[in-house]
């Protein structure tokens, strides 16, 4: 149940955008597509698997060096495009089973692939347009930092199939010197170790999370919900300054993250000096 | 005891990796100038590990230094690796992102501060998860954000390397300085081989460790902007010059086309020596200076 | 994770506070302030449990040489105690500089 399963992402990018295929020249790993949101334009994006694709290592839903550079190529097109205009949204549709672990792709700098594709999305967020990321399944680690991780605001699906964390529970548990079983138990005690999607929300990270009753099989009425949803994300964002510090600023932070909010109360006293 | 075979420069070397990390800050700050924010004293520590039973530090393994570098104002971030192996928690993230923040609210109102951050770090600190993640996300974009205004240089020399989230930190970083023993990747060795096998990664294989994340390689194949002595003054020496470069025409990360062409005409169908990347990827991503 | 307290009968007032150490695997941090009173108190946290004895033989020591009147906080990740002997010798000399 909460497996990848690699298949919510082309589900949502089908719902959205009527399409499932990447762009001309691009790997089959990153679909990239333009559609009506609300009343005006959006780019949609989202990783996917492509047992085919020319890295071993990255064909199960993995975000490797092809994946990274084309969501940043993709994502700086809109940025070029739209220059002298208004700024289109961009939508991260997240389902990703982690980043590439392999050979080549370290050896190729995996790090600065990455790296690319969070500068696109940021540089897009500080010109102006809303990035908006909708977390439909797994969000791991480095691959969501790459993918989703620098939008103005995030949504997510309350459903055991969704799960955002550092590292996957099989690595935690060997790691921690656990069972699975017990390291999710224990994880469940502490915030921020949590797996469960209810849990990170709390977190104040989310924008919203929403109800779907079945994320892999949508109906069409859901789809229309969750496209206003993300329309409302749009408005949200356009109305608040373009930078992350506003997720310091959500009730959910105002409980959990009180070290943080102290942190930089006291930083900017001691600031200016004695 | 004789010296021969040993040169003045190695005798009189002043080892920065020896150094922790506030000596490390501290040492590349014009002499006197510098003070510490958020000090052991301030006694900021982690909410979060205590009750998992691991002893916290009082600055959360994280020293941040405020100075002059080259005569222009300067913040110093600096990971403490020997700390829970340098990771990122609530804390230790929150420390630096404000930092940068200030930094650029000061040159927003026209005092050019620039930024070094000295990065030993496995990434995020697993006891603090979701936080830790977090708080890269958020240093990344307080990243960008500075970078506009003044350089933000990031510094790994070893021994602990930079890995995880925060190489993502590092790619985004206006320049990056490495020593020959720092090493600087996504995923280390041993994470490789747990996921995809020996064959894919043979952890044990130091050569093969330093031959891909080396910081030799690094700055052979146009990774990194500068490879340093382990020596404390030329590693400052090395600091100041890029305060005094500035920031960079293109960042590197902002380098797409570049890259992505790189990627699209490598041969997947075997492994590579990573030699033979040398000759394919010098100069054009870097803004490289030899030592 | 335990914690542990002593105090020592103290008379010297201290000038500067003082840290040194990391609390890396095997090492400790510390932590030394003036304070007022006759007093010297030592404040531990460590991730090893069981040690209290040992502790209690490494600040007996140290405090037959050392008589400031200070707070002393340690947060300790398993140091033997020649190293916390080291780090608390490192603590006085940087506040008396």
């Amino acid at each position: 149940m909460s497996e990848y399963t690699g298949v919510r992402g082309t589900v949502w990018f089908r719902a959205f955008t009527g399409q499932a295929s990447p762009m001309d020249g691009d790997p089959k790993s990153v679909l990239t597509g333009d559609a009506p949101l609300g009343n005006e334009h959006a780019r949609f994006l989202c990783v996917v698997p492509d047992l085919h694709g020319r890295f071993p290592c990255a064909r199960h839903g993995e975000v490797g060096l092809e994946e990274a550079f084309t969501l940043a190529t993709r994502v700086r097109e809109v940025i070029e495009q739209d220059k002298n205009t208004i700024k289109r949204p961009i939508v991260a549709i997240v389902d990703v089973k982690s980043q590439a672990y392999g050979r080549r792709e370290e050896t190729a700098a995996i790090f600065l692939a990455a790296a690319s594709a969070a500068d696109a999305y940021g540089s897009a967020r500080l010109a102006g347009h809303p990035v908006i990321t909708l977390v439909v399944g797994h969000a791991l680690s480095g691959a969501f930092l790459t993918h989703g991780y620098q939008a103005n605001r995030i949504l997510a699906f309350d459903d055991d199939g969704v799960m955002i964390h550092a590292m996957h529970k099989e690595a935690a548990a060997r790691v921690t010197r656990r069972s699975v079983d017990e390291l999710e138990k224990f994880a469940k005690e502490i915030a921020p170790m949590s797996y469960d999607i209810r849990d990170y929300a709390k977190l104040g990270l989310l924008y919203k999370l929403l109800h779907v009753e079945n994320p892999e099989k949508p109906s069409p009425h859901e789809i229309r919900s969750v496209q206003a949803e993300l329309v409302g994300a749009i408005a949200d964002a356009r109305r608040s300054p373009v930078h992350l510090r506003n997720r310091l600023e959500s009730e959910g932070a105002r409980e959990m993250r009180k070290a943080s909010i102290l942190v930089r109360t006291k930083l900017e006293a001691q600031w200016l000096g004695k | 005891m004789s010296n021969e075979g040993y040169s003045a420069s190695f005798i009189n070397r002043q080892s920065f990796i020896e150094l922790d990390a506030r000596e490390r800050a501290k040492a590349l700050f014009d002499a006197g100038t510098s003070r510490e924010l958020l000090g052991p004293f301030d006694r900021m520590e982690s909410p979060w590990l205590a009750m998992q039973g691991v002893t916290p530090q009082e600055d959360d393994g994280c020293v941040v230094m405020k100075g002059k570098i080259a005569g222009q104002a300067a913040v110093i971030v600096a990971l403490e690796g020997a700390f829970q192996g340098g990771s990122m928690g609530e804390v230790s993230g929150e420390k630096m992102t404000a930092t940068l923040d200030l930094a650029a609210a000061d040159n927003e109102k026209g005092i050019r501060t620039n930024a070094v951050i000295l990065l030993e770090t496995g990434g995020v600190r697993l006891q603090e998860a979701n936080l830790g993640l977090a708080a890269i996300a958020e240093l990344m974009a307080s990243i960008l954000a500075l970078r506009k205004h003044a350089p933000v240089i990031c510094l790994t020399a070893g021994t602990v390397g930079c890995f995880g989230g925060m190489s993502l930190a590092a790619g985004l970083a206006s320049y990056i300085v490495m020593t020959r023993e720092a090493r600087l990747g996504m995923n280390g060795p041993e994470v490789i081989e747990q996921e995809n096998g020996v064959e894919e990664f043979d952890s044990s294989d130091r050569a093969l460790i330093w031959a891909i994340h080396g910081g030799e390689q690094r700055y052979a194949t146009g990774l990194a902007d500068a490879l340093v002595d382990d020596d404390t003054p030329q590693v400052a020496d090395t600091i100041r010059s890029f305060v005094s470069k500035g920031v960079p025409l293109l960042h590197r990360s902002s380098q797409v086309a570049l890259y992505r062409t790189r990627i699209a005409k490598v041969d997947t169908s075997r492994q590579w020596d990573p030699k033979e990347f040398r000759a394919l990827w010098t100069t054009n991503g870097s803004n490289k200076e030899k030592r | 994770m335990e914690q542990i307290e002593f105090n020592y009968p103290a008379k010297r007032r201290i000038r500067k506070r003082a840290h040194v150490g990391v609390v890396g695997s095997g090492d400790l941090e510390v932590l030394l302030e003036p304070t007022e009173g006759q007093v010297a108190r030592v404040f531990i946290r460590t991730s090893v449990d069981g040690f209290r004895d040992t502790w209690k033989a490494v600040l007996d020591r140290f405090f037959t040489k050392y008589d400031g009147t200070v707070r002393i906080e340690i947060n300790d990740a398993g140091a033997t105690p020649g190293n916390v002997q080291l780090r608390l010798e490192q603590a006085v000399e940087v506040s008396e500089r």
